[in-house]
């Protein structure tokens, strides 16, 4: 049976042209690039190379840094918990505020911080699932506020939040703005002049990029102490032995991501519609959030009657793979905070799943799905009570 | 933590294949109509639980004989996740043939074993228990609505932990004779809360009537309040034996003379007490910074023997060793 894999939010193939241009850096070039010898230096240009894709790819200047971690989640604790150490520990502000959907690594890592006394306020989406500036504006304050961290794009939903206004309005109070742009890169236009962020993260492996490497964007003048201490790596600012092979994979995941932008926003958003008006016709379904508001390759969608972890299960019997968008899986029920915002029927709360395409993503494995999804759909209405009333 | 938890994801690995086969091909789902109960000569049961609100919800058909109270035919339907189907198939087979009485003692514990491919090896992950407390519930409805009573008639006891179908009694017993004092504890010793976990604290999975937190620190409170009256009947320091007195010496030391010395950097041992005659003597040893104190051996074991002839009895003698 072939699979198919529609859970690119999770992660993501990697591109085999990125595969390629890691190869010789594990057996050939496998030099420490700090090193004095040849081994080391002969890495420096394709480090260049790399760094060169991603300023480019973000937009950043020169005299900004993109720092290299291991993931988004390094970026964010590096983040959240330095502007804690520089501003909140210093006296010099007191407060943080986020959103209720970030990404478990932000929202932890804050609750880490309010257990050290931190104030931290946590915004609820509007009625289309986003946090707007109108709302920011009610939580910060010029002398209190130390950072807003608030995502580019939904993982879930897949919705865009309008991060340049966001980034606006804390300029103009004097706030530092942190977006974890995880979901963004690859998917939408990233570019960190138009936007004036402080902070932005992205990980490697969401857009065709290889596991265990991401990116962390500071904009010049701003001040963050290191998250690891160590050796003078990236500058002092993120110690550890380059991941040079990752870093290079990454440089050129970037590139791809950027040049297939257009591809993005015209072929995926086309699949992506196609599967979404297939999955629209089944009877009680409702797709989450509006879609000219959401990232091209993102479907939220609950079936009335049908629990979510049994959906997926039916469709990964059937070779698909998806994931849930409701918590059924975890210990904790609470019901999704975008669900409750936006008003979605409670009875809606438990059958949520996600549906997330790639560029590697074809038409025929669409329309495969759509046939996998109607029969899930139908065995396990025939087995719910929801269908006889 | 440990190794075997390094890996996550591991959700539907950690299910029984009996919870795969019966989730892929359940063998009792569907409904039982009244023209079929009738054509059994039986009487139509349908009894509903859970709400999808919730994320499980259920719908259990009995055809009954009236005459033994046999259950002839057991079907359902659920809404809910592959355990939750699995759990529900389980419970409508293990009905079939019973009395309703028989029936009403069928407990998830028993539906969770009847899915374990062999007997020491859990047939669903902790997390995962819950689904099958549905299917314990609705017999009991079914039970209720064919017996004409209220539901609570049918529950002999208050129940904490739905899971493990662990008791507020059992609970309460379970920390007092252990002298529990953590609700890790508690888990270790009764199961309770080791499975999703709502019981533990508000917050939770679900809402609950009882959480173990309150539990144990009412229980807690119970027994200290029952301590301190212990304490106060025996607190008759002339009757008490050596062992008591000493016991009571070293509370008094505590309460009120140890934390006077220790701001000076001094702290004291009781190393030995004799009983001469009508007197108790209570033999100490200095240490830290009173040690070499010049009024360590008037004001402050006159200090020391006063608080105690006050506090406990005028026999006490203290004597600096």
């Amino acid at each position: 049976m072939d699979r198919i894999y529609l859970d690119n939010n999770a992660t993501t193939i990697v591109d085999p042209l990125v595969k390629d241009a890691m190869d010789p850096f594990f057996t050939k070039m496998y030099g420490n690039p700090n090193s004095l010898h040849s081994f080391g230096t002969e890495v420096h240009p394709f480090m260049r190379l790399a760094f060169d894709r991603l300023y480019s790819g973000t937009h950043a200047r020169d005299e900004d840094d993109i720092i290299m971690t291991s993931c988004a989640t390094e970026g964010n604790n590096t983040v959240v918990k330095g502007v804690f150490y520089e501003l909140i520990r210093t006296g010099k502000k007191q407060e943080i505020v986020t959103t209720q959907v970030e990404h478990p690594c932000v929202i932890n890592s804050c609750r880490f911080l309010e257990s050290l006394g931190v104030t931290v306020h946590y915004l609820p989406v509007n009625g289309d699932g986003i946090v707007d500036a109108d709302i920011l504006r009610e939580y910060i304050h010029p002398d209190k506020t130390a950072l807003v961290s608030i995502m580019w794009a939904n993982n879930e939903t897949g919705l865009i939040f309008p991060v340049k206004d966001i980034a606006g309005l804390c300029r103009e109070n004097g706030i530092l703005f942190h977006t974890d742009a995880v979901q963004a890169i690859g998917k939408v236009k990233v570019d960190v002049q138009e936007v004036p962020v402080d902070f932005l993260t992205f990980s490697a492996h969401k857009f065709h990029g290889p596991k265990g490497v991401g990116g962390l964007f500071i904009r010049k003048g701003v001040s963050l102490p290191p998250f690891f201490h160590g050796g003078e790596q990236m500058g002092g600012k993120r110690a550890g032995t380059i991941n040079t092979s990752g870093l290079i994979g990454m440089g050129l995941a970037m590139e791809l991501a950027v040049q297939n932008l257009d591809y993005e926003q015209k072929e995926v958003r086309r699949l992506r519609d196609r599967l979404e008006d297939g999955i629209a016709v089944i009877k009680d379904t409702h797709i989450i959030g509006i879609r000219d508001m959401r990232t091209p390759n993102t479907i939220l969608v609950s079936v009335k009657g049908v629990e979510g972890e049994a959906l997926i299960w039916d469709l990964n019997r059937n070779g698909v793979a998806a994931s849930t968008g409701s918590a059924c899986a975890s210990e904790s029920l609470e019901p999704n905070p975008t669900f409750v915002a936006m008003n979605i029927d409670d009875e809606l709360a438990h059958t949520g799943i996600r549906l997330s395409l790639s560029r590697f993503s074809t038409e025929e494995e669409i329309d495969q799905t759509i046939d996998i999804f109607k029969k899930s759909v139908e065995r396990l209405r025939s087995i719910s009570m929801s269908s006889t009333e | 933590m440990a190794k075997t938890d390094l890996i996550g994801g591991s959700l539907w690995e950690q299910y029984s294949q009996k919870v795969n086969d019966r989730m892929t091909n359940p063998r009792h789902m569907g409904e039982i109509t009244h023209e079929e109960a009738q054509k059994m000569g039986a009487r139509l049961i349908v009894a509903d639980y859970g709400a999808e609100v919730c994320g499980d919800a259920i719908r259990l058909y009995w055809a009954v004989d009236e005459k033994n109270e046999k259950i002839l035919s057991a079907k359902y339907k659920t809404f809910g996740c592959g355990t939750a189907i699995a759990s529900s198939d389980v419970m409508a087979e293990m009905c079939i043939g019973k009395t309703v009485d028989e029936a009403l003692k069928i407990t998830n514990l028993d539906v969770e074993m009847a899915l374990r491919d062999d007997k020491d090896t859990e047939a669903i992950p902790p997390q995962k228990m819950h689904c099958s407390v549905m299917a314990y519930d609705v017999i009991k409805k079914a039970a209720s609505i064919f017996k004409n009573v209220d539901m609570t008639v049918l529950e002999d006891e208050e129940i904490v932990c739905e899971c493990a179908r662990v008791s507020l009694r059992t609970i309460k017993d379970v920390i007092r004779i252990n002298d529990l004092k953590t609700v890790e504890e508690i888990t270790q010793y009764t199961k309770a809360g080791a499975f999703c976990k709502s019981c533990i604290r508000p917050g939770g999975h679900e809402k609950r009537r009882h959480y173990l937190v309150d539990i144990l620190k009412e229980a807690r409170a119970e027994m200290e309040n029952e301590k301190k009256t212990m304490f106060m009947e025996t607190r008759d320091f002339k009757s008490s034996n050596l062992i008591q007195k000493h016991k009571l010496v070293e509370e008094m030391l505590n309460d009120r003379v140890r934390s006077n010395l220790l701001v000076e950097g001094g702290n004291l041992e009781v190393v030995d007490m004799k009983e001469s005659g009508d007197i108790t003597e209570v033999y100490v040893h200095y240490l830290g910074s009173c040690q070499g104190c010049p009024s360590s051996l008037t004001g402050t074991q006159k200090y020391i023997e006063d608080t105690l002839r006050q506090e406990l009895d005028e026999s006490i003698a203290v004597v600096v060793v």
